[in-house]
């Protein structure tokens, strides 16, 4: 058994997956830090990739979640994995386009779950592993986060009222560089290990590993690699709208909502909850926003977000179905090749609409004025 | 523990959450208001300074820092110990 030509496609559209994983959720440890100007943006994406590179070697609980905890593992096939994985990047692409902080997991699971019904049906997912382990941790961890950025906040200012306003700045600029950091490396620890997860699924289906297999090393390598690249390249769009969109922030702020976050989410790695990142640093930044008497929370974007997160999940789902249906319809190798060649078009198509309004580490940081389009144009070249 | 929601990993998550995640800035914020505690005789050469030259104050705040670092350390150990089975 096995197709090592699909298999190998299989892996490649997974490290596309990572990539846009990367980029799409640098936001989640970083956006904070480039609004109070803690960090240069360009310092910022290269700080938050060393450190999702270190993360994504930390820990295997979440990997082994995604690979045998949501679907029934003797009912997958390569071609279920990678319809699957081009739902998410489509919806990925989208949400990115739109700088709509939306879910990489979700998109992740949610693609894969509908891949799997569109071709097993129902009783090939594991609806209690879905609930348990992401449908309700998804629910909950913006509230968790929300409620303990809200504290740290609280707590932050008070104690530190006493301060003169500009050395509390400069003392909590520098705060921030170490509380985005654990964010990254957080970050690494449990969103490079979906896709581990995803590829492992795919060397289990083909037969390459045992079906109780653990991930491999050099999957652990590759996907490491690939999420800090994707995160280098930096999601300037979701950090836009994170960073000015939702909250202005300042430095004190921006260090207890990246302290709440990486808490929360370093807990979950610990518990094998495959949360999602951006939900969780969503929820802080919400709280530190809460926490601080006169400031101001955008609700309307919030509002906008929460939508985006309700239809992560079955939006993935349809086009992951949908991948399916035409990658299994064409069939065998040459379905899966057609699919990814239809999946290259509509990322270029993507990209080619994203460029009418470019956001880069020039303009992020413009004033907001109701949409992720930046106030002044980007500048191209000397950024920053 | 439930079928559907693991009760005991949420209390542990939201408790601890709030211990590390809104105790230790807590614990930071305490360090950098000590450090800025003015010593005798000192001049303030900068309006962002951070150190204002109080022995105690230094101190306290060395302390602080400690713990904050030393906690961090602790939850990745854990981490990485018992990630990897």
């Amino acid at each position: 058994m096995g197709n090592d030509i699909v298999l190998a496609l299989v892996i490649i559209t997974g490290l596309a997956f990572d990539f846009t994983n990367g980029f799409h959720d640098t936001a989640n440890a970083m956006a904070t830090s480039i609004a109070t100007k803690a960090l240069n943006p360009k310092v910022a994406v290269g700080l938050s990739a060393a450190l999702n590179l270190v993360g994504a070697f930390l820990s295997l609980s979440v990997a082994a979640t995604i690979a045998s905890g949501l679907v029934n593992t003797g009912l997958v096939t390569l071609t279920v994995v990678f319809a699957g994985l081009a739902g998410a990047i489509i919806w990925n692409l989208i949400t990115w386009l739109f700088g709509i902080p939306s879910s990489s997991s979700h998109a992740l699971i949610g693609g894969v779950i509908g891949a799997m019904l569109a071709a097993a049906g129902s009783h090939a997912v594991k609806w209690q592993g879905l609930v348990s382990k992401v449908i309700v941790p998804a629910v909950l961890s913006p509230f968790i986060a929300g409620l303990v950025a809200t504290v740290g906040t609280y707590l932050v200012y008070r104690i530190a009222r006493s301060m003169r306003a500009e050395s509390r700045g400069a003392g909590f600029r520098i705060g921030q560089i170490g509380s985005a950091s654990l964010v990254s490396l957080a970050h690494g620890t449990n969103d490079a290990q979906k896709t581990m997860g995803i590829i492992t699924l795919a060397l289990i289906a083909n037969g390459t590993l045992a079906t109780s297999a653990t991930t491999p090393f050099w999957v652990v390598v590759v996907c490491a690699v690939t999420i800090a690249a994707g995160t280098y390249l930096g999601g300037w769009r979701v950090i836009r709208t994170l960073g000015k969109g939702l909250v202005e922030i300042e430095s004190p702020q921006g260090f207890a909502a990246e302290s709440s976050s990486a808490a929360i989410i370093l807990l979950s790695t610990h518990f094998g909850y495959s949360l999602s990142t951006t939900q969780v640093a969503t929820g802080s930044i919400l709280g530190c926003g809460l926490g601080k008497r006169g400031a101001e929370v955008r609700w309307n974007v919030a509002g906008r977000m929460a939508t985006a997160w309700v239809v992560t999940l079955p939006a993935a789902g349809a086009m992951g179905a949908i991948s399916y249906w035409i990658a299994n319809g064409i069939g065998g190798t040459a379905g899966v090749v057609v699919g990814l060649l239809l999946l290259i078009g509509v990322a270029g198509l993507i990209y080619a609409r994203s460029r009418a309004t470019t956001v880069n580490a020039s303009n992020v940081n413009s004033e907001w004025e109701g949409s992720v389009k930046p106030s002044e144009p980007a500048r191209l070249g000397r950024t920053a | 523990m439930n079928q559907w929601i693991d009760y005991k990993a949420l209390w542990e998550i939201v408790v601890i959450g709030l211990l590390a995640g809104a105790g230790l800035p807590a614990i930071f914020a305490l360090g950098m208001r000590a450090l800025a505690m003015p010593g005798k005789g000192h001049v303030r050469t900068s309006e962002h300074e951070l150190v204002g030259g109080n022995r105690a104050g230094i101190a306290v705040a060395a302390l602080c820092f400690l713990i904050v670092l030393g906690a961090i350390g602790y939850g990745i150990y854990i981490i990485v110990a018992s990630g990897h089975k």
